[in-house]
């Protein structure tokens, strides 16, 4: 049987807009299995990053249940949420979302702080993490003096200083040019592999595709289609064709 | 199955993190914190002012001397009556009140911008009171910073115009116990102020939830 980290059942999201109720997910279940490099691909307007959201802690499901190694996200309260976060998961977004005013060791740091270390053990374990993602030079500057990749790579840093068993990742190479946005692809492969840790990502980027063990298409609030990775790679093909004509 | 229980609190941060992360979002704004304080700076230092220059001239009534009077007279002091005039107390209330929905209208800006900013803080495990605080702090270090600018401006103000008006009288009678209670009242009166301007941003900024770190910024 395979060890399951994470686990949603009959997960449901319902905006009201007015008085229109609309079905932003309706009824998704799924099982991810620890240390995979789970890729979810669908058109904006899908449900995909409410899925997303939902499945790591940011946002609660109308319906349905999330289950993180057994544990039912629903019987947390905000602080046992928080340490779930904190420790459990890391989280890389799109817009890379560093705090503007923090240095990227600080930046990496503060996870580090509420994780409970003191600030200097906490500044030790944030250049340790730094230098593995390849920012040891760059320890000092601040988001602005860094560039797309650099800053990400900073937030790779900030989601991995905690040792979390799950990372997400909301459109990680969506504001990065094709290169930069390869290489944050393979450093974060390489820290699946290296690390066993489980890998979410969101994303319309074919190249993840390469990478993922699992394949999710998510269409109109509900799972379309899951590939594993044998079958991934003869469509890639296709999609490829279809992209290109 | 029940390991809820396996799952502990997410650990207190210490108040010197939040004060330093306050410190620094403040440098990054420093020049629209300048602008916030200087609203409080101009408010305290009036309020400082009206109660320095009456507790110099209460002073100088009390000398019962014929050329000071005659100043007196001259610069339009009424020497019979007592007490403050209250429609300099009701402009001096509402100068303050000025400045209060100042701090807090300049703060909820703040706060707006920053709502991915919180919500990314939360993601990495941040909880509601450590918001609470460093937004708390950020903004009762400007009320009170720049209570303590405008308490000395009112102070210097308010002596140089008598020294203008009376000359060396001023030093002769300089009233130290009232000129120092009417700092601390001032103190006192400004801190209280932005401190209480600070807690609605502060929880404001509290409210905003993880998924916010999400949004697409505008």
């Amino acid at each position: 049987m395979e060890d399951v980290i994470l686990k949603a059942q009959g997960l449901t999201k319902v905006y009201t807009m007015g008085t229109e109720k609309v079905y932003a997910l309706k009824g998704v279940s799924l099982d991810i299995a620890r240390g995979n490099y789970v890729s979810i691909m669908g058109p904006s307007g899908s449900g995909k990053s409410t899925f997303f959201n939902i499945v790591g802690g940011l946002d609660k499901p109308t319906e349905g249940e999330v289950f993180m190694d057994g544990q039912r996200f629903g019987d947390l309260n905000s602080s046992q949420m928080a340490w779930v976060r904190c420790h459990k998961v890391g989280y890389i977004f799109q817009s890379f979302n560093l705090i503007p005013s923090m240095t990227a060791l600080e930046n990496v740091a503060i996870a580090r702080i509420f994780s409970g270390r003191t600030p200097p053990e906490a500044r030790r374990d944030a250049s340790e993490v730094l230098e593995q993602v390849g920012l040891g030079h760059r320890l000092h500057h601040t988001p602005a003096e860094l560039s797309g990749g650099q800053q990400q790579r900073v937030a790779i840093a900030r989601a991995m200083v905690n040792k979390p068993e799950v990372i997400l990742a909301d459109e990680p190479t969506g504001n990065l040019d094709l290169r930069t946005g390869e290489e944050i692809i393979n450093l974060l492969g390489k820290l699946q592999k290296d690390k066993n840790i489980t890998v979410i990502t969101a994303t319309h980027d074919m190249k993840m595709l390469a990478a993922s063990d699992v394949v999710v298409w998510i269409r109109d609030g509900q799972v379309d289609r899951v590939a594993k990775r044998g079958e991934v790679k003869i469509q890639v093909g296709t999609i490829d064709g279809n992209t290109l004509a | 199955m029940n390991s809820a229980k396996t799952i502990p609190r997410q650990t207190e941060v210490p108040w010197t993190v939040a004060f330093s992360v306050s410190w620094g979002s403040l440098r990054r704004r420093i020049f629209r914190s300048m602008i916030t304080m200087i609203g409080v700076v101009l408010g305290i230092a009036f309020l400082t002012y009206m109660l320095v220059n009456d507790s110099i001239v209460q002073a100088l009534v009390a000398m019962r001397n014929e050329s000071v009077n005659v100043l007196l007279q001259k610069a339009g002091v009424d020497i019979l009556r007592e007490g403050t005039d209250p429609m300099m107390l009701l402009l001096i209330g509402l100068s303050l009140l000025t400045c209060l929905v100042g701090i807090i209208n300049a703060m909820l800006m703040s706060v707006t911008e920053r709502i991915k900013e919180i919500g990314t803080l939360k993601c990495l495990g941040a909880e509601d009171s450590f918001i609470v605080r460093t937004y708390f702090i950020e903004s009762s270090l400007q009320g009170v910073l720049g209570t303590l600018c405008g308490s000395l401006a009112g102070l210097l103000v308010g002596i140089l115009i008598n020294l203008v008006s009376y000359g060396g009288y001023v030093f002769q009678v300089f009233p130290w116990f009232e000129i120092i209670r009417a700092e601390l009242v001032a103190f006192v009166i400004g801190s209280l102020m932005s401190i209480m301007a600070s807690i609605a941003p502060a929880y404001w900024a509290a409210c905003k939830q993880p998924v916010d770190a999400m949004r697409v910024e505008e």
